[in-house]
């Protein structure tokens, strides 16, 4: 499945930029513990800084820092 | 006996509370505030994780069992370890908790209600430690206390336990709970009918299977079942097998209509969150910057980041190899005068060998890692509690993740070149038991610092000072061979075994970069004191039986002939009329030559000679073979072991005789023994081979068992083998023997 124009994805979206959570989907241990951190759909997360080697990143959401992979971020739609 | 065994147990029932929190939520600090100086510490049986428990007396008259859970961010289990420690909390294990107690950081409400929702599904009354109060008030964050006690049930009492406030109201909210059995009204979470039914279909099931026998319980379990058990390779046990198929049935038919069952349980939950969220925090609309993102702004920075990361593992190293250094000396030079004088005290004999070089040697073995595991933890918990450690596993897990470990693998990775022992005790900074497997097996692959003794004697005894390749001298290529080597067999054995047998789930990074902190120093200590502990009771004692059972292989049998040879000729020398020194020197060879000849006439000598035909074509003969045996209790022992075959007692690696009469042996048809090829051999085989027994002993202590270390001694022997041959084989086929 190609990623259609219409899906944003997380890892793609500039630093600094703030989204909403639409759908998290991958491995399934991944996509449980990125839920269980609280990415849900319909959460606001930022792209806050990325790593000195530009992966992982570090995202804001629910008012703490969270640090995940862009692979894992690949998995994350944001709207 | 049976007074001793049941009075402490069973005169009066204390009540028991678990405490559970978010890790960095500030847990293990208020246990330390509640609990004063007594903690106890156990094991789970066969797991990895300890047990944190201390009486806590709430009152004159009345005291609380209280124990401490590993920190999680939720309750679904991936791991045994998770399972236990959730069981305990579900009452599944040996008693129901009489009062949870939860420990949430109020500047990450969110998600530690997400914990708290969980525990609260359980049905045991539950008191909130809002903890770092001070923290959310100067981020602007504004929690309604009461309003959360209303919504949740649950007795809330804000804490900021690192300044020891509110340790006295939690106290009392624990007694109050304590006297309030019927827990009130919890907040209920909205499932979607869907889930409703499924939930209930296998409820039926577990009831059916008769392993809880509350309908409530059954439910909470048929939900943390539903989020935990993978269609297979999850590690948890003792799940009966109906439900285990209940289980897979129930999500093979959700994903069939398009649904996700995980999504839905935590989803729900979330909702619930984000409810309660609205009525009872407040959070500042425009936050200002924190402190701790100004210093990420360098900390994380391109090259900033990677300075500073640099900088504190220089640090950590420097004080493992040499910070270390004085306290190791002190505990050898107080172990070899503890050794002499016992040898002064006692008449020479059987016993006296066993006291001396059997049981002070062997704890001097296990105390001389004292230092380096306590630096270690010291230097792991300041960075963890101050939040760098957190920022170090960001900054390099781009690396790391090339090799299949998790950013965190770097520190023990790292300490592995000081010693093994401590950096394997340092993987339980992992949070996948997969992860730490890993890095605990390929650990012992990093050239620690008791080769280096092995590498300068041979390096010393095979190349003559000058020679040199180009403008390098060949000693200096030779070491720095040795640690490359090392440095790509341990980084490839994490490649091949991440694709072979630990494959598991894909191991990803999930990591939260807590806000910088100042670590409480008593918290910090009581938490290196009780790894050492740890270490010295159960890695300690399989330590001192090893090194027992290696003095009786390398000094047993005794052959009476040598013995007899060398106590007449010492009433030769005594009887001559030489010079005091000459007598000294005389008597001192004749140890030295009395000692040679009982090792090589021992059952290591003769493993050593049986095994010749095994080892020879590495390029080692027998006597080789007795120090590589030796080197089984320290590799640094091989140089020692090494000097009393070739009749050299006390030799070190900088003993010039040693040297020159390795240089000078040879095999029976007279060809040169230690060639530079086979020194180059015997070095690979040291770089490869798992020769340490308190490297097997700790990875048998923190791997739960005696799988994973005799694999690990499998993989590597057969990895040094192959090596070594592949090296001297190849290399004399080539005309490099010489």
């Amino acid at each position: 499945m190609n990623a259609s124009p219409t899906r944003r994805l997380l890892a793609r979206i500039p630093v600094g930029s703030t989204a909403v959570v639409s759908r998290v989907s991958g491995a399934r241990p991944v996509v449980r513990r990125l839920l269980e951190m609280g990415l849900v759909p319909g959460t606001p997360v930022t792209v806050h800084r990325e790593a000195p080697l530009g992966d992982p990143v570090e995202l804001r959401v629910r008012n703490y820092a969270l640090s995940i992979r862009r692979a894992d971020a690949l998995g994350i739609e944001v709207e | 006996m049976s007074a001793i065994a049941l009075a402490p147990r069973f005169t009066a029932r204390q009540a028991l509370v678990l405490l559970a929190g978010n890790p960095n939520s500030g847990k293990s600090t208020v246990f330390n505030a509640l609990s004063g100086a007594r903690t106890r510490v156990a094991n789970y049986p066969g797991v990895t994780i300890d047990r944190r428990s201390a009486t806590v007396a709430l009152s004159a008259d009345t005291s609380i069992e209280l124990t401490d859970l590993p920190g999680t961010y939720s309750l679904a289990a991936r791991s045994r370890e998770e399972q236990i420690a959730v069981e305990s909390l579900l009452g599944h294990g040996p008693r129901r908790p009489d009062v949870i107690l939860i420990v949430a950081d109020a500047t990450a409400l969110a998600r530690a209600l997400y914990l708290t929702i969980e525990i609260l599904e359980i049905g045991s009354p539950v008191v909130i430690a809002l903890n770092m109060t001070d923290e959310a008030r100067s981020a602007g964050i504004d929690v309604d206390v009461a309003r959360l006690e209303a919504l949740t049930g649950a007795c809330v009492v804000p804490t900021v336990a690192n300044k020891g406030i509110g340790t006295n109201a939690l106290r009392a909210a624990i007694g109050e709970a304590l006297a309030r059995p019927v827990a009130p009204e919890r907040p209920e979470v909205v499932r979607p009918a869907a889930l409703v039914t499924d939930l209930a279909e296998l409820e039926a099931v577990i009831l059916g299977e008769r392993v809880m026998e509350r309908p409530q319980d059954a439910r909470v379990w048929a939900q943390w079942l539903l989020l935990s058990l993978e269609h297979e390779g999850d590690e948890l046990q003792n799940i009966p097998a109906p439900i285990r198929a209940a289980v897979h049935r129930i999500s093979e038919r959700a994903a069939k209509s398009g649904r996700n069952l995980d999504l839905e349980i935590i989803g729900g939950r979330y909702q619930l969150v984000d409810q309660l969220m609205k009525e009872v925090c407040r959070v500042p609309q425009a936050p200002r910057r924190s402190w701790t993102d100004r210093v990420d702004a360098v900390l994380t920075h391109k090259l900033g980041g990677a300075l500073a990361f640099a900088l504190v593992m220089m640090i950590v190293f420097q004080a493992l190899f040499s910070w270390s250094e004085p306290a190791i000396s002190l505990i050898e030079d107080t172990v070899a005068w503890s050794q002499s004088w016992i040898t002064r005290l006692m008449a020479a004999g059987p016993l006296t060998d066993l006291i001396v070089n059997g049981v002070i040697a062997g704890v001097g073995n296990v105390l001389v890692f004292v230092p380096q595991i306590a630096l270690l933890f010291l230097f792991i918990g300041l960075l963890e509690d101050l939040g760098y450690l957190a920022r170090a596993a960001f900054v390099i897990d781009r690396v790391m993740r090339a090799v299949g470990l998790h950013g965190r693998a770097f520190v023990p990775m790292l300490s592995g070149f000081s010693c093994a022992v401590p950096a394997v005790m340092a993987t339980r900074t992992l949070e996948s038991r997969t992860d730490r497997l890993l890095t605990m097996l390929v650990l012992p692959l990093t050239s620690c610092s008791a080769r280096l003794p092995v590498y300068v004697l041979v390096t010393a005894t095979v190349f003559a000072p000058g020679s040199r390749l180009g403008f390098l001298s060949a000693g200096a290529v030779a070491l720095f061979a040795m640690y490359a080597l090392s440095v790509v067999a341990a980084l490839t054995a994490a490649a091949v075994l991440r694709r072979t047998v630990l494959k598991g789930p894909a191991p990803t990074l999930v990591l939260e970069l807590p806000p910088y902190r100042l670590p409480v120093m008593s918290v910090l200590l009581r938490g290196v004191w009780q790894r050492v502990r740890t270490f010295l009771i159960d890695a300690g004692t399989v330590i001192l039986a090893l090194t027992i059972v290696m003095w009786a292989l390398l000094s047993y049998p005794k052959d009476p002939a040598v013995t007899a040879e060398a106590e007449a000729a010492r009433a030769a020398v005594a009887a001559s009329g030489a010079s005091a020194d000459e007598r000294e020197a005389r008597l001192s060879a004749i140890d030295s030559h009395e000692n040679g000849a009982q090792l090589r006439s021992s059952i290591a000598g003769r493993v050593g000679r049986v095994f010749e035909p095994v080892i020879a074509p590495l390029g080692f003969d027998w006597r080789i073979g007795i120090g590589i045996l030796g080197a089984f209790a320290a590799r640094e022992v091989f140089v020692g072991t090494l000097g009393v075959v070739f009749d050299i007692s006390g030799a070190d690696e900088t003993n010039e005789p040693l040297r020159e009469v390795l240089r000078r042996a040879t095999w029976p048809n007279g060809a040169p023994l230690m060639t530079p090829l086979a020194g180059i051999s015997l070095m690979v085989f040291f770089v490869l081979a798992c020769q340490c027994m308190s490297t097997v002993a700790i990875v048998k202590r923190e791997s739960g068992g005696w799988r994973w270390p005799l694999f690990m001694i499998g993989y590597m022997t057969v990895l040094a083998y192959s090596a070594s041959l592949l090296v001297y084989q190849v290399g004399s086929r080539l005309g490099w023997g010489l």
